[in-house]
């Protein structure tokens, strides 16, 4: 947003008053404009820069691609303002702060981009009724919407893709029945976010049979060589991979080391990019992992985007063969969601006008973005269909399992996979009695007339 | 047993890869006092150049080579630049000017090569030796063999730089004392900034071998986490030191994680070479190798 | 002229002894003061107190608790993260099990709780110091967090191990808006910096700094080493604790262990090296330049060189300002080495000359 300021202006004068008048955070310089804003809170630099980085450049192509092609939301441009938050939760919440009251009706809602931040925002968002969107991380217990109005795991959350994960492995081995006896080890990164999984599968291991051994890899997970030879001494049938960063490359280096099959390595959607397998090189080929969104540039949204953006030179990735990466798609799923989000709003509190954030977390509540809508959106089997209601924030619960081939990903499952229906509903109820405890513990009273579909 | 083993083993390899990135630390402790805390950046600085020359299309050797040229350039900078300005300053002023060059030198690398990451292969494969897998049933890397086999012609080559070489020589004056060495009329100036690019040299090899490793990013800092156990074991100023504390933190740390690990729910690697090391200090407070001159209680 | 203390008698040992024993000084601290309670939550908004203020006014209180340890005590530690950590989640659990105790209390016995535990590992620095102590305490900040990691009874059985923090509540009155925990925090440290400052001069201060300086010495003249050393880790991990539960309750309301990492252990001794080590008011001076100054960086380095016309590609101007910082920091310490505080020391000695330096 600064920069395409700076450039309408101009001279070097002008902008830099310009800049600095915006800078200060009067937002006077946005009069009543016809925009939209949304916060680019991101992290350029530091340990997770590859992943954070990807995740920006779609993300902010992708409006540039809206803008461009469409003129916006019903003519509604959407503004955006990077921000650094190095994955460091007390820059994050600056950024927030400094984000917030940005555009005519301030920030529409904010992706943290880190299951810290997202922590520390959530009863921020809640009093400043700005909606924090946690696509793929953060609470998996905020799907219950009457808990938390202004929290929303889209598509989603660690539980569900837990289940998901059980549920897949059961095909691959022919049935879930065949799981009965089977051994699991589930490899994290001892963490909030690598504990996560550890109460679904636990409940699943009970269900199905299969004897699960959790080892937790400590922060950043540089030397796994004792994890591993554990994990040769159990002889699992699986490995779970619930890594971070570094961790996953050492991961699937040391599996080489101590011979352990990377076909039978299954990671979650945090270690499942390319960042995460190139580092290992070789040691990565066979190697699966779960995803919300699928690679490569053969979606029409994504030839949008390198026809309106990049055809122009105007590209955020400086590496134009980026586009079409792990990452580089997750932004783009973020940011389609949010352009729906406001969408939906709009059609209903008024078209053609910027809406506020109050009003797009009414238009999270009620995304329908099924397959047709999906196809319309030109990324039909880019991301999972997401309908989602007031006490359903999660709205879909759908991965596609793919496995690197030693060059690229490639989609195992063409159909989305979701829990079975009913280990849907033991996640469900997990979620019901984690968000009570937490209702309870904040003395929240949960909203009334709150369903799960609208 | 011979699980036990294998443990042992591969805690010892994985300790020798501690040890390198401890020798950098070592080295500049030995010569001007400083606790270089930018020498984690280093190591992925080193790294990500060779990486970058690559990509430009130099071949390994000389991609090697042009990046020796730059971690010399980068050692006589920061001596010229950073310390310089600051001889006889407290220790910890000293420590908080090469926090701000770690800041520096991790804006840089990732400025100038960008955020991706990369591989590095450096054509060693890092596979089981089949041959010892035949025989007694043990996986040991060779990648892990092959560096320990670095390591220890780096320390060769090192020993005999400080013992048997003029400027080793002027070295080990100037770390017994700087005074006495200025006035028997060794160049102190000189010697610091040898000190440091032998320091980036250390840390070029590391980068190296972690980024054939582990990939080469941003997480290569964190290795220097790994070599600070080893330091309080073996002494900041004693190479001998960091070798053998690096192999007991290494071999430790796993025994530790498989066989105390499961007992308290596993992970506590990351703590239990410090606590190693603390319990070591408060029966021997000089360290394995530790000079007695050196501040101690 | 400005700063001139001729002419200020005492006339009795109260009048000697006050904290601050210079006109100037009291008159001041007492403007700081008034500024800080009456004018700052008036005019600034939300953004300053919640972004910016109510986090250095926490850090402060970290770095004054690490400055106390390694500035006056002389004992460097790297584990501040984990003794707040320990605050933290002390507080959290005496707030939650003990449905009775008033906030406040659950803020001072989090602060008792990580004196405890910095008592425990502080007992190597009876054997050992300078590096090798810090080194030593970093494993206090793993062993810590692994802890509150791994014992699921510290954060109350969440899944995750994620605490909420409950709501600050004093004799009824809900601290929700930024301006009213601003105010509690603001009167929580200066309380406790008031304190600090008191504490350096009084006898322990004086046993610390003796220690620091010379511990045999210290030892000849009766001081008992291994007491003083062991009170200065307790009072430091006390004020550490107290700050990491406001860091929790008043800034960030819900907290990770994992955010209690080495990462903030060192920028909070960035804090007390760059503002100036054995200074109170150089915690805050460091806290504010550590907490503010990549902000700004933040927010002015795109816009300036989009102004003298540099199209900076993304990513860049990130790495191109911890590239500033980075050299900033190197240029700050061969200008003055011993901190911001000093430049402060210096700037009071021209004023008492000023306007007349001869």
């Amino acid at each position: 947003m600064l920069s395409s300021t700076a450039r309408r202006l101009g001279r070097p004068a002008a902008a830099l008053l310009g800049a600095a008048v915006i800078a200060l955070g009067s937002g006077l310089a946005h009069g009543q404009a016809k925009e939209q804003f949304i916060p680019a809170n991101f992290y350029w630099v530091g340990p997770y820069a590859s992943g954070g980085s990807g995740i920006a450049g779609g993300f902010i192509d992708y409006f540039k691609m809206v803008n461009a092609r469409d003129g916006g939301v019903n003519g509604v441009k959407i503004t955006w303002e990077k921000c650094e938050t190095e994955y460091n939760n007390a820059r994050g919440v600056e950024c927030y702060e400094r984000s917030k009251n940005k555009g005519p009706t301030g920030a529409s809602l904010i992706h943290p981009l880190s299951t810290g931040i997202t922590y520390s925002l959530i009863d921020k968002g809640t009093a400043d009724k700005i909606p924090i969107v946690s696509l793929g991380y953060g609470r998996a217990d905020a799907t219950i919407g009457s808990v938390f109005p202004y929290v929303f795991p889209l598509m989603t959350t660690y539980w569900s893709q837990a289940a998901a994960m059980v549920n897949f492995l059961g095909q691959r081995e022919g049935g879930l029945a065949k799981l009965k006896g089977k051994k699991i080890v589930l490899l994290y990164h001892e963490s909030a976010y690598g504990k996560e999984p550890i109460p679904v599968l636990t409940d699943l291991s009970k269900k199905y049979g299969y004897q699960l051994t959790t080892i937790a890899v400590p922060h950043p997970g540089n030397e796994q060589q004792s994890q591993w030879l554990q994990i040769r001494q159990i002889r699992p049938d699986w490995v779970i991979l619930w890594g971070w960063g570094v961790m996953n490359p050492t991961a699937l280096k040391a599996a080489q080391k101590t011979g352990f099959p990377r076909n039978k390595i299954l990671g979650v959607w945090w270690s499942g990019a390319e960042e995460d397998v190139i580092p290992a090189g070789s040691a990565a080929k066979g190697y699966m992992a779960a995803g919300f969104n699928a690679p490569g540039t053969s979606y029409p949204a994504i030839q949008d985007i390198l026809k309106y953006v990049y055809a122009k030179g105007d590209g955020e990735m400086e590496d134009k063969s980026r586009v079409g990466s792990i990452y580089y798609n997750r932004g783009v799923v973020l940011a389609a969601v949010s352009v729906e989000a406001i969408k939906v709003a709009q059609e209903h509190f008024g078209k053609g006008k910027p809406v506020t954030g109050e009003q797009v977390a009414w238009g999270l509540e009620h995304l329908n973005l099924d397959e047709k809508r999906l196809k319309q959106l030109g990324l039909s089997g880019f991301m999972p269909p997401t309908t989602t209601a007031c006490n359903n924030h999660e709205g879909s619960g759908l991965v596609k399992f793919q496995q690197w081939d030693g060059t690229k990903w490639k989609i195992l499952t063409a159909n989305w996979v979701a829990p079975t229906p009913e280990d849907q509903k033991l996640v469900r109820s997990k979620m019901e009695a984690s968000a009570a405890k937490y209702a309870k513990d904040k003395g929240i009273t949960p909203r009334a007339n709150c369903t799960d579909e609208n | 047993m011979q699980f036990f083993f294998e443990v042992l083993i591969g805690g010892l390899l994985a300790g020798i890869m501690y040890s390198l990135v401890a020798l950098g630390f070592v080295l500049i402790y030995k010569a001007s006092g400083v606790f270089n805390f930018a020498q984690g950046a280093m190591v992925f600085f080193a790294a990500l150049t060779v990486v970058g020359f690559m990509e430009q299309g130099a071949p390994l050797p000389l991609a090697i080579g042009l990046c020796l040229i730059v971690m010399i350039l980068l050692g006589v900078a920061t001596e010229r630049i950073v310390l310089r300005p600051l001889v006889n300053q407290p220790q910890i002023t000293l420590f908080m000017a090469t926090i701000g060059l770690a800041f520096f030198v991790e804006g840089l690398a990732q400025g100038l090569w960008g955020a991706q990451v990369h591989a590095l292969d450096i054509g060693i494969p890092d596979t089981p030796i089949e041959s010892l897998m035949d025989k007694t049933g043990m996986l040991i890397s060779q990648f892990d063999l092959i560096a320990a086999l670095i390591c220890a012609v780096l320390v060769t080559l090192l020993a005999v730089f400080f013992n048997k070489t003029r400027i080793g020589r002027a070295l080990r004056a100037v770390a017994d004392d700087h005074q006495a060495a200025l006035a028997v009329g060794i160049p102190l100036k000189q010697i610091w900034a040898i000190v440091w690019a032998v320091a980036g040299f250390v840390a070029l090899v590391a980068g190296l071998l972690w980024g054939a490793r582990n990939g080469v990013q941003f997480a290569l800092t964190f290795v220097a986490l790994k070599a600070l156990p080893v330091l309080i074991l073996g002494g900041f100023e004693s190479i001998a030191g960091a070798i053998v504390g690096g192999l007991i933190v290494g071999s430790s740390e796993k025994l530790a994680e498989v066989f105390l690990g499961p007992y308290v729910g596993g992970g506590i690697e990351g703590w239990f070479a410090y606590v190693v090391a603390l319990l070591f200090l408060l029966v021997r407070p000089q360290g394995l190798f530790g000079e007695k001159i050196i501040e101690r209680v | 002229m400005l700063y001139r203390e001729t002419g200020q008698f005492k006339t009795s040992y109260a009048a000697d002894q006050q904290i601050f024993p210079l006109r100037q000084d009291r008159i001041g601290v007492v403007a700081t003061l008034l500024v800080a309670f009456i004018v700052v939550p008036l005019v600034a908004n939300e953004y300053w107190l919640e972004a910016i203020l109510i986090p250095f006014l926490v850090f402060s209180l970290a770095a004054l608790g690490l400055n106390i340890l390694t500035g006056y005590a002389g004992q460097l530690s790297l584990g501040t993260a984990a003794f707040m950590a320990v605050g933290a989640f002390g507080a959290y659990n005496f707030e939650l099990r003990l449905e009775w105790m008033p906030i406040l209390g659950s803020f001072a016995l989090g602060g008792v709780c990580a004196a405890f535990v910095g008592i425990l590992f502080g007992l190597p620095s009876l054997r050992i110091k300078g590096f090798y102590l810090a080194v030593a305490t970093l494993a206090a900040q793993f062993f810590v967090v692994w802890a509150l990691t791994h014992f699921n009874w510290f954060s109350n059985y969440s899944a995750s191990g994620v605490i909420t923090a409950q709501r600050i509540e004093i004799f009824g009155f809900y601290f929700l808006t930024g301006q009213s925990k601003y105010l509690l925090v603001l009167a929580i440290v200066t309380l406790l910096a008031l304190a600090a400052k008191n504490m350096v001069r009084s006898e322990t201060g004086r046993a610390w700094m003796a220690v620091r300086d010379f511990d045999v010495a210290a030892a000849v003249i009766g001081i008992p080493v291994m007491r003083t050393k062991l009170l200065a880790f307790a009072v430091s991990s006390f004020y550490c604790g107290v700050a990491g539960a406001l860091y929790a309750y008043a800034y960030l309301g819900t907290v990770e262990p994992d955010g209690f990492n080495l990462d903030l252990s060192f920028r909070i001794l960035f804090m007390i090296i760059i503002g100036g080590v054995g200074s109170i008011l150089g915690s805050f001076l460091g806290a504010a330049f550590i907490v503010l100054f990549p902000i700004l960086l933040n927010r002015f380095a795109e816009p300036f060189a989009n102004a003298i016309g540099i199209d900076l590609p993304s990513g860049m101007s990130s790495n191109l300002e911890l590239i500033i910082f980075g050299g900033l920091i190197i240029f700050f310490l061969a200008v003055e080495p011993l901190g911001l505080a000093r430049l402060w020391q210096v700037a009071k000695e021209k004023l008492r000359l000023w306007p007349f330096p001869h």
